[in-house]
């Protein structure tokens, strides 16, 4: 059974919604404690979403210096799948495991609501089971989701295909550059993104477009023969 | 034990000495000072005197409210918790339980929006998750005078982002709420939260400090000088001063809030405390004094222990401070470690302050001298209470005779888009997309409808919330008007197909000490009362918020109702809105085509009078099980109360309110229905009890008998159509039609374009 890790820091407040959708996915999901520096033989770590420590400072900023980050770094070096999800992606961010910043949403507000998304890339271990350009209906919940990088960044980004959500051109909820939703590191195997899929992955409450987030891994195992992770 | 007598109290060096004039200061009246001298036997000292004026306060005593309160129905098979507690608490299926509760923060909002509103929230959550409760939503319902007003603007863009970044960094979705702007709110804006919480119903815990000896520990952050007297100020009218009141305003920090409710639970889980409480209104002094009372025992508290965020504060504003994220936790010595070593995880203080005793004296030590010793029992039941004379006014007997002296300036056509463009009718997306809805990944339906619900843990069930309160229809007509409250709410339920359960209550009135408010309190509280009894959904605790009064006047009376309710199989729910093209539209209720307080007379005519539509609790009754019947045969799609701006406003909205991004349309024929009620009673009128249904159209037969065995009217008077379409009404001696596009730019951008002023500057600022 795959070992699902879900991290889990002072403030976190998407952990046990991230818990249940790997549980859904047929995953041995856990939790482990942000002073930890023990992933537990972990297959896969989640970053949830929410407001670690507060996020008085800027998002992730205070995250990143967590000891269990250390123990996350070493997984994502090893070639270990990674998701940061909303607030996980902006630790990703700061802790520089991804690419660019996450600012202040345009609209100076937190944005609650469902958003239509791109998935642009299929290659990673958490959209392997997305047709490629499918079309998703997700919710997000941030106030810092605009999406920013330098120009060589965003040119890298798009010439290795490392944008994996893309909002649709009218409902870019943050002022994203080029509607960047979510992204991949050059690897592939790290995953930043904004929108919530663990909160759309279950038919009890609606549709479940987010489900196939937390299966993906095992039809990017079985593409990939040779990787062990 | 030792029967050494205590030394008595004494007044620390450089404290003032009390005297009559130091109490009025204190908002006590003469006669209740002397009532204190005579319990005392002494005069107070000044710690002493603090510590009354908190507890006398109106805010913690109820003391005007009491008797009225007190003929509420309480009782119930599935109540678990009554009035009384932080929290009332009712049965759920499979050994579940819903905490719930809703609280005010009307004064301190009015000062200081932002930490008003935040504050506002994190006190209710701390309310729900002290009975051992997850907090699995927010409601709240917030008022404003008129956006016209630049100053209105400021306090809803305040109040909105308060309410948001607190509920949203802890991690409760917002499920719903109301929205409401009256020139009557401009001078004393109402800012009202509710929180409703899981249990499972064997950890439920009460706030009861019991067994001699035990510690009381306090946990959280750390006691600085703000919001001393803040229970004070929320008893007293707002003026020209209370600006001059911004510091006794408290300051919010959420981080602490999501640690304190983990470290809460996880203690009371695991069974490691005896009791716990809030340090709310009134801080220390009133979370120690209350559970004490209600344990029956005494309690010590050594303030020179208490952590402190400066230097030098005395045993008086450490006992007053209403400083946020504090929790006093009452635990055995041996469990003293195990309960610290968990706050610690969480990165919490936990700190002895003192400890249950068995003299029955709420006792305050500081640095080794005794500050305060008062007959803890005494202390909370010696409150005067007060039962001041109830007369209507004149001007209200007036009000409700009078009738409007001209007709619309406006067609048909046009009233319709007028009332979906006013503020208080129209879509609040602009105020709930900033509110997180979504988190904990339970919501099954979101806000914008009649009801949230959330689905019960893992479980199959959901449960449905709401709040509602009309406060116009009080305001002509307390009793009716509180009836039509309780009615509203528990039609909304119904409309998601969930069962009503109970109520949480905010009273929010004017001053009491007045006659023509005290009469409207008593008769709202009479009317609520009776609709709970009819409804079997009991009163399980709230809120009383006097002193609702501004230079200008008292607020409309506002007796804000939160109900909960069950839907057993969550499958069965059913959203406000019209479905698919194609589906039968039903209209379930009689229509009288009664105008007194709508919303047509009010936007449209500029006019606020008449009685409004009268309640039938029975009829109200059989339409609630109707719904939940409908709900659970499955052959309804979508339900929407009739409510302001009636029939008319309920159909567009069903039609073209939805989420979808284009809207659907609806032709619906009326000629021949109601005959005799004239074209704006019959769209616009505000008559109670009916409901917007939409259909399979192959099952309209048995939804036609299913009315039939409920005793409810129903009569299917059209069809859902493609948004392209539009909304067609078809009356007796005209056709009506409108375009869902230019429809849902009134009701969508009504708020927005008003504020968008406002938002531009902070852009610039940016």
């Amino acid at each position: 059974m795959t070992r699902a890790a879900v991290i889990r820091f002072p403030g976190s407040n998407c952990d046990v919604d991230a818990l249940r959708a790997m549980e859904r996915a047929g995953c041995d999901a856990y939790f482990v404690w942000h002073r930890d520096e023990d992933l537990q033989g972990a297959d896969v770590v989640l970053l949830p979403g929410g407001f670690s420590y507060g996020d008085y400072l800027r998002s992730g900023a205070i995250a990143r210096f967590s000891p269990v980050m250390r123990a996350v770094q070493r997984h994502a070096a090893d070639g270990g799948p990674l998701l940061g999800i909303c607030n996980g992606f902006q630790i990703l961010c700061e802790a520089g495991l991804l690419p660019g910043a996450l600012l202040p949403n345009a609209g100076l507000t937190f944005v609650a609501r469902t958003v239509t998304v791109h998935v642009d890339n299929v290659d990673t271990p958490f959209t392997a089971a997305y047709a490629r350009g499918e079309v998703l209906s997700l919710p997000v919940a941030h106030g810092e989701g605009r999406y920013v990088a330098d120009e060589t960044t965003l040119q890298r980004l798009h010439d290795r295909g490392q944008v994996v959500l893309r909002y649709a051109d009218h409902d870019n909820p943050n002022g994203s550059v080029a509607g960047i939703a979510g992204i991949c590191s050059e690897a592939g195997n790290v995953v930043g993104i904004m929108p919530h899929p663990e909160r759309a992955a279950d038919q009890a409450i609606g549709d479940d477009p987010g489900h196939r987030f937390f299966t993906s891994l095992a039809t990017w195992r079985a593409e990939r023969p040779l990787v062990s992770t | 034990m030792t029967t050494t007598a205590p030394p008595p109290a004494r007044n620390l060096a450089g404290e003032p000495t009390a005297s009559l004039a130091l109490a009025r200061e204190h908002n006590l009246t003469e006669y209740e000072y002397q009532r204190i001298v005579t319990l005392l036997g002494r005069t107070p000292t000044f710690t002493e005197l603090g510590i009354f004026s908190a507890l006398w306060s109106e805010h913690c005593s109820y003391k005007h409210s009491k008797p009225v309160l007190r003929r509420f129905p309480t009782e119930g098979a599935h109540v678990l918790q009554g009035p009384g507690e932080n929290a009332g608490v009712l049965r759920l299926p499979d050994g579940w339980a819903v905490a719930f509760k809703i609280e005010s923060h009307n004064h301190p909002s009015a000062v200081e929006p932002y930490q008003g509103a935040a504050t506002g929230v994190g006190g209710i959550l701390r309310d729900v998750f002290t009975m051992g409760a997850r907090p699995v939503a927010v409601l709240n319902s917030i008022r404003f005078g008129p956006l016209s007003e630049p100053r209105n603007r400021y306090l809803l863009a305040g109040v909105v982002r308060g309410v948001g970044d607190y509920g949203n960094c802890v991690g409760v979705p917002t499920l719903g709420g109301e929205v409401v702007f009256d020139q009557t709110y401009a001078g004393n804006p109402l800012v009202n939260a509710m929180c409703v919480g899981l249990l499972r119903e064997d950890d439920l815990i009460r706030a009861k400090a019991e067994g001699v000896g035990n510690i009381l520990l306090a946990v959280g952050a750390r006691t600085g000088r703000d919001g001393i007297h803040g229970a004070s100020f929320a008893s007293e009218e707002l003026s020209e001063e209370s600006e001059a009141r911004r510091p006794q305003v408290q300051v919010g920090d959420p981080f602490t809030e999501k640690l304190l409710l983990e470290a809460s639970l996880e203690l009371i889980t695991s069974g490691l405390i005896v009791a716990i409480q809030d340090m709310g209104a009134a801080g220390l002094t009133s979370s120690a004094a209350e559970m004490a009372e209600r344990g029956g025992v005494g309690v010590e508290l050594d303030t020179s222990r208490v952590p402190i965020r400066e230097p030098g504060m005395s045993p008086y504003e450490i006992l007053l401070s209403e400083s946020q994220e504090r929790m006093l936790v009452v635990v055995e010595p041996d469990q003293l470690q195990a309960a610290q070593d968990v706050c610690r995880k969480w990165e919490l203080d936990a700190t002895p302050v003192g400890h249950v005793t068995d003299d029955g004296l709420f006792r305050v030590v500081h640095e080794g001298i005794v500050v305060a010793s008062i007959p803890g029992r005494r202390l909370i039941e010696d409150c005067p209470v007060y039962t001041p004379d109830a007369v209507e006014s004149e001007e209200a007997k007036a009000r409700r005779q009078a009738h409007p002296d001209r007709g619309p300036d406006l067609e048909l056509e046009a009233i319709l888009e007028r009332l979906l463009d006013t503020p208080t009718i129209a879509s609040k997306s602009w105020i709930f997309q900033q509110y997180d809805s979504t988190v904990q990944a339970n919501t099954a339906i979101a806000p914008g409808g009649d009801a949230g619900v959330v689905r019960i843990d893992t479980t199959e069930a959901g449960l449905a919330m709401t709040v509602d309160c009309n406060a116009r229809f009080v305001m002509l007509d307390p009793y009716e008007g509180g009836k039509a409250v309780v009615a509203e709410a528990a039609r909304n339920i119904a409309c998601s197909g969930a069962v009503p359960l109970g109520i949480t209550d905010c009273l929010n009135f004017g001053n009491p000490e007045k006659p023509a408010v005290y009469y409207q309190f008593t008769e709202a509280c009479r009317g609520m009362g009776d609709a709970c009894r009819a409804f079997e959904t009991p009163v399980t605790g709230g809120n009383v918020s006097f002193y609702n009064e501004s230079p200008t006047g008292a607020i409309a009376p506002t007796p804000t109702v939160g109900m909960v309710g069950l839907l057993e199989d969550l499958s069965c729910r059913v959203p406000s809105h019209f479905q698919q093209p194609g589906d039968a539209v039903f209209l379930a209720g009689d229509t009288k085509g009664h105008l007194g307080g709508s919303s047509y007379w009010a936007e449209i005519l500029d006019f606020v009078g008449g009685t409004p539509p009268p309640v039938d609790l029975e009829a109200e009754r059989r339409l609630q099980r109707f719904l939940v019947a409908a709900a659970r045969a499955r052959i309804i799609r979508s339900a929407h109360d009739c409510s302001d701006g009636g029939l008319a406003v309920a159909v567009a909205e069903a039609a073209m309110g939805g989420p979808s991004d284009d809207g659907l349309g609806a032709s619906i024929d009326l000629s021949g229905y109601a005959p005799g009620v004239a074209a704006p009673a019959l769209l616009y009128g505000e008559d109670a009890g009916r409901v917007v249904l939409s259909g399979r159209p192959d099952r309209e037969g048995e939804l036609l008998a299913l009315a039939e065995d409920a005793g409810v009217p129903l009569l299917r008077v059209g069809e859902v159509t493609e948004g392209s379409a539009g909304l067609r009404l078809t009356l007796a001696d005209a056709v009506l039609r409108w375009e869902t596009a230019s429809l849902r730019s009134h009701y969508f951008g009504a708020i927005p374009r008003r504020m968008e002023r406002l938002q531009a500057n902070q852009m610039e600022g940016a």
